[in-house]
């Protein structure tokens, strides 16, 4: 209450002399304005100046050095991509080569062995008919020498047969001269 | 007076005793440096400031919480603007800019709380600031230019008979900044409060109290503008002054 009686009173007071004019022009208190504003600005001043702005500064440029650095980061990863891409086609079509390649090598090794094996083939069996030529020949040989004895034991059987006696050499000698004729 | 005109309960206009200025604490002279209200509302709007810029941004998020995004963006504002306008070599005092703009700003704004005071509807407060950039601007001018600062007045791209006319419209206008930058202020400020001391007067008669509130209302939507458009225009002309000085050349 005493507060508001005092305010009352200096109101008052002030509306008595405002009478004339304004309390903005009421010069008697512009010296307390004057120096509380001023005390004001140094205190905004010093606050924003050494904790207010170059936090806020700090925190500014941080975030855009970390937005910059992430799109560059992003744009690396981009580059990568590509990068990783293009290494992957080039690996498949290498690969591709490579398997044409192989196959083209094992086909040449396959013929070759093949050829190889042919010809040994074609040796072994020309060794073989060979071979057999001879057996045969042999065969041939003994045959006519077979046919020789038997002739010559059948025609002194028969000689013997037809009451003949004929000696052994007689008998080979004309056995032979018939063979040859 | 004032008590006599209560009493009679009819009509009270005192639009203008929301700008008196009384000793908080006990009666007496106001003294330079007796704690009137005038210090009350400094030192609320000195502790708003603290607490959106010093308090708020603390937290120095990378993803600024609510109150760190206010100090940051009026922070990238101001700069902007100083930049913008100062030029490069302007930056350096982007300190003092800002400290111009939150203090008229945020006096502004917490003048516009009801049963407030409002510290930038007084001469002896906007003075201050316009004396001050302006000693500040001429001052910064001689030292950096010194001599050179003087071609601020001289227009060479005029013709050399109008040259001595326009030099001396151009130190009259130089001359008159401080005023009509103080009083720019003042003026719009205490108008809008007056107005809208005026308009709740006429809120005590009923039959056009409903039109009153309304007038009220649309003052006080108006007002909030103007707090943030003074505010913005003192800033810029701040800026002006400050490219005056560092880039005197016309």
């Amino acid at each position: 209450m005493a507060t508001t009686t005092t305010t009352e009173a200096a109101v008052t007071g002030a509306h008595e002399t405002a009478k004339a004019g304004m309390p903005q022009l009421e010069f008697s208190h512009f010296p307390n304005q004057i120096f509380w504003l001023v005390v004001t600005l140094l205190v905004i001043f010093l606050a924003l100046k050494l904790i207010a702005l170059p936090r806020i500064g700090g925190t500014l440029a941080t975030r855009r050095g970390t937005i910059t650095n992430d799109l560059a980061a992003a744009e690396e990863l981009k580059l990568k991509v590509v990068a990783a891409e293009k290494a992957y086609a080039d690996a498949l079509t290498s690969a591709r080569a490579e398997a044409g390649k192989i196959a083209a090598a094992a086909k040449a090794d396959i013929q070759a062995d093949l050829n190889k094996a042919i010809a040994k083939a074609d040796a072994q069996i020309a060794a073989k008919a060979t071979e057999s030529a001879g057996r045969i020949d042999e065969i041939r040989a003994g045959a006519q020498e077979a046919i020789a004895e038997v002739a010559k034991d059948t025609a002194k059987e028969l000689v013997a047969a037809l009451g003949g006696k004929a000696d052994a050499r007689t008998i080979t000698a004309a056995v032979t001269a018939r063979l040859k004729g | 007076m004032a008590t006599e005109e209560h009493s009679e309960g009819g009509l009270v206009f005192h639009p203008f005793d929301q700008f008196n200025v009384y000793p908080l604490f006990g009666d007496g002279p106001v003294h330079w440096y007796t704690i009137t209200n005038v210090t009350l509302w400094l030192g609320l709007a000195a502790l708003l400031i603290i607490a959106v810029f010093v308090i708020g941004s603390s937290g120095r998020k990378l993803i600024p919480s609510r109150i760190q995004s206010v100090g940051e963006l009026a922070y990238d504002f101001i700069y902007k603007m100083v930049e913008d306008v100062a030029g490069h070599d302007g930056a350096k005092y982007f300190p003092v800019v800002m400290t111009l703009f939150l203090f008229i700003l945020s006096a502004n704004m917490l003048g516009l709380l009801p049963m407030s005071f409002t510290t930038t509807s007084h001469i002896a407060v906007t003075a201050v600031l316009g004396f001050g950039v302006f000693l500040f601007v001429t001052l910064l001018g001689l030292f950096k230019h010194g001599f050179g600062f003087l071609g601020l007045f001289w227009m060479k791209d005029a013709p050399l008979a109008l040259r001595p006319v326009i030099a001396i419209i151009e130190v009259i206008s130089y001359f008159v900044r401080p005023v009509t930058h103080s009083i720019r202020l003042a003026g719009n400020i205490m108008a809008g409060h007056a107005v809208i001391k005026v308009f709740a007067g006429f809120a005590a008669i009923a039959a056009i109290s409903p039109a009153a509130i309304v007038a009220i209302t649309a003052m006080y939507g108006l007002e909030v503008l103007v707090a943030f458009i003074q505010a913005y225009v003192f800033t810029m002309l701040t800026c002006v002054y400050l490219k005056d000085a560092l880039h005197p050349g016309h």
